[in-house]
C-alpha cells in the first residue's frame, strides 16, 4: 500500500463510521459588516494603526504623490528606488523590474516603490499579490527601504472584508504578502523590535482624490 | 528521561531561568489581553475557530484529497509522509536531487518533532534556522522552551554574549535588541541570497485553493518561501483548514492570541508554482507521524486542534515556573501535557498529563476552544488503565475502594477502621508516600453520619 493510501486509511479508521461535521456558526463580524471600503473613518482608522507598527504614514492628494515619494526617499538618503514594471514618478530614479532583478540587484538598490492590492484598516495591514502595482515578491522583501502606495478606496475596513475581496486573487493561485508594519521581531525577552530581515523602513504614502 | 517532577524540581532551582519567565510571560499575559479586549466579537471568533478545525478533522480524507488536487494543479509536489522517518528521507531525497549541502529553514515544531536537522546532518546536509529565536538555541547547542519564542528562558544579555561568542565574533553588541536583531539579519543575509533549498512549516493549507500560509515576523518567512529555487513545505495533516474563508477568522485569532498583535508583520500565503516569482519548484510533505493515533481518541482528538499561538503556556501557572525544558517535549505547556503523550505515545510521556493544576485558565485563552482541562484527566485515567496496569497504587486503591462501596457491611467496618488511621497514616508509606508527600490526609470525624443516624433513631 502506498504512503498515501495508508495515510488516508488510518484517517478513515481513527475517524470511525459517522463522526459528526459540525456547522461553522459565524456569528462574529463578517464581510460587510463595518463602513465601506475608502470610507474616511476607515482610512483614518487605517493610518492611525499603520503608524502604531513605527510604520511612516503620509496622507496625501494625488497631485501632491510624486513629491511626497521624493521627499520621503530624500529624506531617508535613497537615490534609486526598484519598481515593478510600468510604475512611474517624476523626480525619481526607477530601476523597471523588467527584465527582472536578480536578488543581488536588489540587495544593491536604495529601496523599492510598489502599489499594493488593498489595505485593511483594523490591522493597519497593506496586502500585497505579485499583481502589476504590487510586483514580484522578492522585490518588496530585499531593499531594506519600502515606499508603499495605498489609494484611499483600497482600504477596507476588518481582515473579513479583505479576505471576501482576495478570494479571486486566491483562486487565481497569486502569491499574497500580508505586511503589517516593518519586519519586526519578539524573540528577545517577547518585545517587538522593529528590523530583522525584511524592509526596516516602511513609509505608507495614502493617496486621496 | 525521568518524567515532568524530576525535570521541574532541576527547572524550578535555577533563579535566573524564574526571573526570564516570570519577566516575559507576564509582560505578554497584560498585553494579550490588551489585544483580545478590543475585539467585541472575540468569543464569537472562538466559536467559529474551534468549529473550523473540527469541521476540519472530521473530514479530514476529503480535505487531504482536495489541498492535494489542487496543489497539484498549481504545479507542486504532495509528498505523503507515515512517519518522520519517512519525511526525513524525502526532504533529504529533494536537497540531494539539487546538489544542496545546505538548506534555509523557516521555523517549523513539526521539522524538530521529527529531527530532521539532525536526519540532515546524517545525510551531510547542514540544516540553517533562520528565526531569531531558533537561531539562539542553534548557536547555543539548547533545547527550546516555548512554542513561539523558543529561546524565551534566555534574556538579552546571555543572548548578546551568545552572539559575541559565535556569529558576532569581535564585537560588541551590547544590551539593546535592535543591535542583537542586526547582528542575526547580517549573519543570514548572503545565506538568503545564495541557498538554493528551503524548508518551512505551514501554519494553515488551504483545501478550497491549495494555499499554504505562513505567518512570521521578522520576514526570514518570507525570504525562505521567495527566494531560494526549491521549497520544501513540511505540513502536518491536521494543518489544513477546509475554505479559503475560514482565514478571516484564524488571521484574527492567531495574532491576537499569539504576540498579542493586532496583526502579526508578515503572512505568505503562496498557491504551487508562480511562474517568474518565488520558487519554481515547489514540494508539500503531509505528515502524519502520531496524529492519526490522536485522532482516533474521541475525547483527545481535539488536541489537533491546536494552532500554535502559545496563549496557554503564557498563563499556565506551571508552565510559567518550571518554563519548558521541563516537559522535554517539542509542544511544552498545557498544550504540551495533552498533545505529548498522544503523539509519541502514552508510555512515553506518562507524567506530562499531571503537570497541570486544572485550574482551567489554559482553556479560557484558548482561541479555538480546546478543553485541555478535559483532555488532561481523561489522559490521567488512560495512563492509569493502559500504562501503569493492574498493580499501580491508583489502580489497586480503586478496586479496594469499589470492594468497600459495594456492601454496606464493609463501608461501616471501613469507615471505624479509617479512624483509626487518624494521626499516624499523616505520612503513608512506601509507594504511596508520593501522595501524602503533596498534601495533607483529612482528619476523620469520630462518628459518622451513619452511627449519629443510628444512634437518634
Amino acid at each position: 500500500m502506498s504512503a498515501r493510501d495508508e495515510l488516508l486509511a488510518r484517517v478513515r479508521t481513527a475517524l470511525g463510521p459517522g463522526t459528526a461535521v459540525p456547522d461553522v456558526p459565524r456569528g462574529y463580524a463578517g464581510a460587510g459588516a463595518g463602513p465601506q471600503a475608502g470610507s474616511p473613518e476607515v482610512v483614518a482608522r487605517f493610518c492611525e494603526r499603520a503608524a502604531e507598527y513605527q510604520a511612516t504614514v503620509l496622507r496625501v492628494r494625488a497631485g501632491e504623490r510624486d513629491a511626497a515619494i521624493a521627499a520621503a526617499c530624500r529624506e531617508h538618503g535613497a537615490r534609486r528606488l526598484a519598481a515593478p514594471a510600468g510604475l512611474t514618478a517624476a523626480e525619481l530614479e526607477l530601476v523597471g523590474d523588467d527584465p527582472p532583478l536578480s536578488a543581488r540587484d536588489l540587495d544593491g538598490v536604495d529601496g523599492v516603490l510598489t502599489g499594493c492590492a488593498l489595505a485593511i484598516a483594523d490591522t493597519g495591514t497593506i496586502v500585497l499579490d505579485g499583481g502589476e502595482r504590487s510586483g514580484r515578491r522578492a522585490l518588496t522583501l530585499v531593499p531594506d527601504f519600502h515606499v508603499c502606495l495605498v489609494e484611499a478606496a483600497q482600504v477596507h475596513a476588518s481582515v473579513p472584508d479583505a479576505i471576501a475581496a482576495l478570494a479571486p486573487a486566491a483562486a487565481e493561485g497569486r502569491p499574497l504578502t500580508f505586511v503589517s508594519g516593518p519586519s519586526a521581531t519578539s524573540d528577545i525577552e517577547l518585545e517587538r523590535v522593529e528590523g530583522v530581515h525584511g524592509p526596516r523602513t516602511l513609509v505608507i504614502l495614502v493617496v486621496e482624490p | 528521561m525521568n518524567g515532568f517532577p524530576a525535570a521541574a524540581k532541576t527547572a524550578l532551582a535555577d533563579a535566573q531561568l524564574r526571573r526570564n519567565l516570570g519577566k516575559a510571560t507576564t509582560a505578554i499575559r497584560v498585553k494579550r489581553a490588551r489585544a483580545v479586549g478590543e475585539l467585541e466579537d472575540w468569543e464569537a471568533l472562538r466559536d467559529a475557530g474551534a468549529a473550523i478545525k473540527a469541521r476540519a478533522m472530521a473530514t479530514l480524507p476529503e480535505q487531504l484529497e482536495r489541498l492535494e488536487e489542487r496543489v497539484t494543479r498549481a504545479g507542486g509536489v504532495v509528498h505523503w509522509a507515515r512517519d518522520g522517518a519517512e519525511a526525513n528521507a524525502i526532504v533529504a531525497g529533494i536537497a540531494r536531487d539539487h546538489g544542496a549541502s545546505q538548506v534555509i529553514k523557516v521555523k517549523s515544531l513539526a521539522s524538530d518533532e521529527i529531527g530532521l536537522n539532525e536526519a540532515l546532518a546524517l545525510r551531510g546536509i547542514e540544516a540553517v534556522e533562520t528565526d531569531l529565536a531558533e537561531l539562539i538555541v542553534q548557536l547555543g547547542d539548547d533545547e527550546q522552551s516555548h512554542i513561539l519564542v523558543p529561546a524565551i528562558h534566555r534574556n538579552r544579555a546571555e543572548i548578546a554574549a551568545l552572539f559575541e561568542r559565535t556569529i558576532a565574533r569581535g564585537q560588541t553588541l551590547g544590551l539593546e535588541p535592535r543591535a542583537i536583531a542586526e547582528a542575526a539579519r547580517t549573519h543570514l543575509r548572503e545565506r538568503f541570497l545564495s541557498v538554493p533549498v528551503a524548508v518551512s512549516g505551514a501554519n494553515f493549507g488551504i483545501a478550497e485553493t491549495g494555499s499554504i500560509a505562513v505567518v512570521e515576523s521578522e520576514g526570514n518567512g518570507r525570504m525562505c518561501t521567495t527566494l531560494p529555487r526549491v521549497l520544501i513545505t513540511l505540513m502536518g495533516i491536521e494543518k489544513v483548514l477546509p475554505e479559503w474563508r475560514d482565514l478571516e477568522v484564524m488571521l484574527q485569532l492567531l495574532p491576537r492570541s499569539s504576540t498579542a498583535e493586532r496583526m502579526n508583520p508578515y503572512t505568505s500565503i503562496w498557491t504551487g508554482v508562480r511562474p517568474g516569482d518565488g520558487p519554481q519548484e515547489f514540494h508539500v510533505v503531509l505528515l502524519d507521524a502520531g496524529r492519526t493515533d490522536v485522532l482516533a481518541d474521541e475525547v483527545g482528538r481535539q488536541a489537533l486542534h491546536c494552532i500554535r499561538c502559545s496563549a496557554c503556556l503564557n498563563v499556565c501557572p506551571v508552565y510559567s515556573r518550571t518554563g519548558g525544558h521541563a516537559y522535554e517535549s517539542v509542544y511544552p505547556g498545557p498544550i504540551g501535557a495533552i498533545l505529548t503523550p498522544q503523539l509519541e505515545g502514552l508510555e512515553r510521556a506518562p507524567t506530562l498529563p499531571w503537570a497541570s493544576s486544572l485550574c482551567g485558565a489554559c482553556y479560557e485563552v484558548c482561541p479555538v476552544k480546546i478543553d485541555i482541562p478535559t483532555v488532561l484527566v481523561h489522559l490521567r485515567s488512560r495512563v492509569v488503565r493502559e500504562v501503569k496496569g493492574r498493580r499501580s497504587p491508583e489502580r489497586l486503591a480503586m478496586d479496594a475502594l469499589g470492594r468497600v462501596f459495594r456492601s454496606r457491611g464493609s463501608y461501616e467496618r471501613a469507615q471505624r477502621m479509617a479512624r483509626v488511621g487518624n494521626g499516624p497514616l499523616g505520612k503513608m508509606p512506601g509507594p504511596l508516600s508520593g501522595w501524602t508527600a503533596m498534601r495533607e490526609l483529612p482528619e476523620v470525624p469520630q462518628q459518622s453520619f451513619r452511627e449519629w443516624w443510628v444512634q437518634r433513631t
